[in-house]
């Protein structure tokens, strides 16, 4: 008994270990590289930052210089494009996680009232776009919202609009991009949480004289709440320091912090600049990021009972 | 009794618009595709030649086969780590640095791209490892064994553990019991996660910029030096081509599921009959 124990102690560590120090490695290690690296210094080099700690050699006397350089937080707190990008994409977040709610909610309700041959089907075809290549999806839009695109063409044509309406390049492009990138992950566990309601609550809540929408309010919205919780950090974590929606439909006043940190890294070559922006992002994102992990975690112990 | 009969005419409104707005934009790209004109926004009749246009663009074919690679190998890896991560969420409730690890697993599903690829560029710069075909490769199994892991997990927690009990005590030993019992029932969540972090290593721009280096440019780091000239259909044509792979291939996986499931239904009611 006690051998299968230890052989058994064995294994487990072994299929722990392997995925465990993957992990630490190539997830956790990078982090702290990049806490080390945004108080560095930028240097016409290869690789281009100063390093933080040197052993000196002067006449003979070592020393340990540890050189911490805090002028790319400095920088971060006074220039205003960093601010700027900071709060525009905080809002832009926050909106477009709104909308995709908004838009979501009713979707996933539908979904979980379906008849249940059908739900299967219309879960399907909520997760397939997920599996198209998200840039693709984005770059559809550009031919949709251009002045002379589509959208525009349409709405000229039925003699909605005389002038186009400019929405690639402004916001409101990145708004369309946002939510209909990140639709997927609102509605479906909006959609767990509803389609496991027990209905005999809302039965009971008309039973006792309730009309329909206050039945919604008071019973149906309250027991949705853990997904609408996740569905809303699922869009609004990645919405944060999204690159790709705000370079390809925003303009240049919609400045992003993931744009802003690309363009810091890949335009200026400024890497510890490009490392304090990703550690204040990381800060920002610390607290959903965290509610979004116990969820998660208290999800799958659920599944476990 | 009413909520669960047919859809009312909300449900049926909020699906329709919910639906097109999902599906119009993918759809109107695809027909795109076989415009005769430049013009993406003017219909001049249906042709093949920007598919023809595709096939002799270099640049292009190259691209795609670093992807492919990319793609098979980052895949393959992701399904193995994000496996045995998987069954150690779902089978170890407690173990030294449990907490570390869950949040290690769920923190690369919404972390932003710009850091995650910022932070492994930084790591392989200190390491001093070239940056190409495999420093792409290790970035993508790592972002995507995540989502391996998390498939893997939800498949194992709704298992009957009594065939592996089974297993065990007609003698087999445990490596055994694993490989010819487990393996085969949660089969199709490694499928499903294969599938996945293939897709995530196929679609992903912002990490493989961060991580690649010369000689390793791949598909969407072509598509979008590309899309930023400009709207071409051959960008069109390029993201149907692998719409159609993506759909081909998710719809194998799921008849594969299904006859499988079946046939286990079958099996399942044969066995209740003797």
């Amino acid at each position: 008994m006690n051998g299968e124990s230890r052989a058994e102690r064995r294994r487990r560590l072994l299929v722990v270990a392997v995925p465990y120090l993957w992990l630490a490695l190539f997830f956790l290690a990078p982090f702290l590289i990049v806490l080390k690296l945004s108080f560095a210094e930028v240097v016409l080099a290869r690789p281009p930052f100063t390093p933080l700690i040197e052993l000196l050699d002067e006449a003979g006397n070592l020393y340990l210089q540890v050189r911490l350089n805090i002028g790319n937080y400095l920088l971060l707190f006074s220039d205003d494009l960093y601010l700027r990008s900071y709060l525009n994409s905080l809002r832009i977040a926050l909106v477009s996680t709104a909308i995709t709610l908004a838009i979501g909610y009713p979707m996933a309700y539908a979904m979980a009232r379906a008849p249940e041959r059908a739900r299967a089907l219309l879960l399907m075809l909520v997760i397939l776009p997920f599996w198209t290549s998200f840039l693709i999806r984005v770059y559809a839009w550009i031919g949709i919202l251009k002045n002379e695109g589509l959208l525009n063409a349409a709405l000229t044509g039925i003699g909605l609009i005389d002038e186009p309406l400019v929405i690639l390049n402004t916001d409101w492009g990145v708004y369309i991009g946002i939510v209909y990138s990140y639709l997927p992950f609102m509605v479906l566990p909006l959609y767990a949480s509803l389609e496991k309601m027990d209905l005999t609550l809302l039965e009971a809540a008309a039973d006792l004289g309730s009309p329909p929408w206050k039945s919604f309010w008071s019973v149906t919205v309250p027991l949705s709440l853990p997904g609408i919780l996740a569905g809303c950090l699922l869009v609004f974590i990645p919405a944060m320091g999204e690159f790709v929606i705000p370079d390809l439909l925003g303009g240049s006043e919609t400045v992003m912090i993931g744009k802003t940190l690309w363009a810091e890294f890949f335009n200026n070559r400024d890497w510890p600049l490009a490392s304090a922006i990703a550690v204040i992002l990381l800060l920002l994102l610390v607290v959903p990021i965290v509610l979004f992990q116990r969820q998660q975690a208290a999800r799958g112990s659920e599944f476990g009972k | 009794m009413s909520a669960r009969g047919g859809l009312s005419p909300f449900s049926v409104t909020a699906l329709t618009l919910g639906f097109a707005f999902l599906y119009l934009p993918i759809v109107i790209l695809v027909i795109f595709s076989f415009n005769e004109s430049r013009l993406v926004t003017v219909w001049a009749g249906f042709s093949t030649r920007w598919y023809v246009a595709l096939f002799q663009n270099q640049q292009i074919i190259d691209a795609a086969m670093v992807t492919l690679r990319v793609a098979l190998l980052s895949s393959t890896l992701a399904t193995i780590l994000g496996t045995l991560a998987g069954l150690a969420l779902a089978r170890f409730a407690r173990f030294r640095g449990r907490t570390l690890f869950t949040g290690m697993i769920y923190a690369p599903l919404v972390m932003p791209e710009v850091i995650t690829g910022l932070s492994l560029l930084l790591l392989f710069v200190s390491l001093d490892w070239d940056r190409g075909y495999w420093t792409v490769t290790l970035a993508h199994a790592t972002f995507s064994m995540a989502y391996v892991a998390v498939i893997v997990q939800s498949r194992l927690v709704g298992f009957d553990r009594s065939l592996e009990e089974a297993a065990m005590d007609l003698g087999a030993p445990p490596l055994k019991t694993f490989l010819v019992v487990t393996l085969p029932l949660i089969a199709p969540a490694l499928l499903a996660g294969w599938l996945l972090a293939f897709t995530l290593s196929l679609d992903d721009l912002v990490i493989a910029s961060f991580t690649s280096g010369p000689g390793a440019t791949t598909l969407p780091m072509r598509i979008y030096s590309q899309v930023r000239l400009g709207v071409t259909p051959e960008i069109n044509a390029v993201s149907t081509i692998l719409i159609a792979i993506v759909a081909i291939g998710v719809s194998v996986a799921t008849l594969t599921q299904k006859r499988q499931l079946v046939r286990r239904r079958r099996e399942e009611a044969l066995a209740r009959r003797t």
